[in-house]
């Protein structure tokens, strides 16, 4: 993508993360992780499971503090920010959380109205009004007076990413916000992340395993990696450059390979070893079945 | 064990800038959660406090009874109930009600809205837990304990007075000007002072081991009974030491 470069120069970095690195215990999770994200980008950030998308998004987000490394949001150092500033700064991006997160103690409808009853002096009717509009965008219409016990997985998922819209914020973070739904919602919650960015000029970052997606909304990519490469990114590029990237894993990922590309990057430890915990003498290492555990 | 205490000391820490700082700068408390708190830590103790408290107010005045009847002094029995009530067990009791009730209840809510990523889904949202959950639940605690000790100690007289009315024959007025003759200001006082350390003590070990749950449903689980074992714990130990303090 020639005509990529010289654009992504120019634009302002909403986004700079400059050697991220997390240790939980004695993991390391996050292992010098650098990049940034401009400014309308759909930054997709994928990986296996337990390789760190989420540890990432949370450092991001402001709620763990990293071991060491510089994260910047819009210009700001959140590593060393004080509790008044993360607070302003936290009114400008939304986030959608694995679980969906939804307060189980409101109702569906009162999940997504809480950033406008806490942050707009908005009267109830045009919340009442807006919480619709967004509801219906998700496609939950009449789902509203539930509480989040009452609906499926998919639905939380989706009145989260509601909720997470709320305030139309600048910035929106996505932790899978497709697993768990159907090819056809998928494709509609897909759809609204594209319209953030194309219509709204908002800046997206999204985790998300599934390929389709990865290729369907991503301008940027990276992807973490597992086993000896964990806690670092293995693969950054256009999704044109990551879908031709030599790394064996990438390949294995994209395609799905059980068994690993050809093997010719024979001191890697491939996903499928990683994930059932083999090592390379054959043997189940400890560390990888209690790896839930710190 | 030491990241427990300093667990606990930071959220006491952040308890009181929520308490007394924040409302002057704009982030008042929010008392409509604080009103649903009172409910569910304060009303709906009431059948369960009565219940004791009247259980213990008879038991009191029977255990007495049986004893002073020896030293032909039965008339002691009201004075007995009710400084026994005001000063030690009327304070202890509800607590130990309070602690089962709603200690147990906030640490169990807690932990579960914190392995749900709920409480980090408040943060992001900008909406500080510590207003949104932890101030109201302390304010509910802090109020209402206070407030069952009291409803206990009549409830516990109430007890008494069966006994002495029906079994040892006293009249109401007797019964009354009895139980009230050994009883000071200063006692009542002193019970109140009690009853609100424990408010504070159960309120800030439940929240403190809530928000610190890590580990799903089992971590809840645990959680739970430390959270009960601890106050319980913790409200018999300042228990010896205010009635000492008082004692010397
Ligand atoms: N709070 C924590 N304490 C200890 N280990 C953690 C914690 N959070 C995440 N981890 C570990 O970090 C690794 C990455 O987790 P996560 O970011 O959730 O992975 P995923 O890429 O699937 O989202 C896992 O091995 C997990 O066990
Ligand atoms: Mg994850």
């Amino acid at each position: 993508m020639p005509d990529a470069t010289p654009e992504l120069t120019v634009r302002e970095p909403i986004i700079e993360v400059d050697s991220l690195v997390r240790h939980f215990g004695s993991q390391t999770v996050l292992n010098g992780v650098s990049f940034k994200v401009y400014a309308g980008d759909t930054f997709v950030i994928m990986g296996g499971s337990g390789c760190g998308k989420s540890t990432l998004l949370r450092h991001l987000i402001g709620t763990e503090k990293p071991s060491s490394g510089s994260i910047k949001i819009f210009g700001q150092e959140i590593t060393t920010m004080n509790a008044d500033a993360r607070q302003k700064l936290r009114g400008r991006y939304g986030m959608l959380f694995q679980s969906g997160a939804l307060l189980q103690s409101l109702s569906v409808a009162e999940n997504v109205a809480l950033p406008l009853n806490e942050h707009t002096q908005l009267d109830a009717g045009l919340i009442d009004t807006v919480v619709k509009m967004k509801l219906e965008q998700v496609g939950l219409t009449g789902h509203g007076h539930k509480k989040p016990s009452e609906i499926s997985g998919g639905m939380k998922k989706r009145a989260a990413l509601a909720r997470a819209l709320a305030l139309d914020p600048p910035l929106v973070f996505s932790d899978e916000p497709t697993a768990g739904l159907d090819p056809i919602m998928t494709a509609v919650v897909d759809e609204l992340t594209q319209r953030l960015t194309q219509k709204i000029g908002a800046t997206v970052v999204v985790v998300t395993h599934d390929m389709n997606s990865v290729f369907r909304i991503g301008t940027r990519i990276i992807m973490l990696g597992t086993g000896a490469n964990q806690g670092k990114i293995i693969a950054s590029g256009t999704p044109a450059e990551i879908r031709a990237h030599p790394h064996p894993a990438v390949q294995q990922f994209i395609n799905g390979d059980p068994q690993g590309h050809d093997g010719d990057d024979s001191g890697e430890v491939l996903y499928r070893e990683t994930l059932l915990g083999i090592n390379d003498t054959g043997q189940y290492s400890r560390s990888a079945i209690h790896s839930s555990k710190p | 064990m030491s990241t427990a205490f300093r667990q606990y000391f930071e959220l006491c820490g952040s308890l009181l800038y929520w308490l007394f700082v924040a409302p002057f700068r704009g982030k008042g408390w929010r008392l409509g959660h604080t009103f649903a708190q009172i409910i569910r830590i304060g009303v709906h103790a009431v059948p369960m406090s009565a219940l004791t408290a009247l259980t213990i107010g008879v038991v009191l005045a029977m255990q007495s009874a049986a004893q002073l009847a020896k030293l032909g002094a039965t008339a002691f029995v009201p004075g007995l109930v009710s400084s026994s009530l005001i000063r030690e067990l009327a304070p202890l009791v509800t607590a130990v009600i309070v602690i089962g009730r709603s200690g147990s209840s906030v640490t169990a809510e807690l932990g579960t809205m914190k392995v749900s990523e709920e409480i980090e889904a408040l943060e992001v949202m900008a909406i500080p837990p510590m207003s949104w959950l932890i101030v109201p639940r302390f304010l509910a605690m802090v109020l209402m304990l206070p407030l069952l000790t009291v409803f206990s100690i009549y409830v516990g007289l109430a007890g008494g007075w069966l006994i002495g009315h029906f079994s040892l024959h006293m009249s109401t007025a007797f019964f009354v000007n009895h139980a009230l003759q050994y009883v000071e200001l200063r006692d009542i006082g002193i019970g109140l002072l009690k009853s609100g350390v424990f408010g504070v003590l159960i309120v800030t070990i439940a929240c403190s081991i809530g928000l610190n749950v890590s580990g799903g449903a089992e971590g809840v689980g645990l959680a739970t009974t430390r959270s009960v074992v601890v106050s319980l714990l913790s409200v018999f130990i300042a228990n010896a030491l205010l009635t000492a303090l008082f004692f010397f």
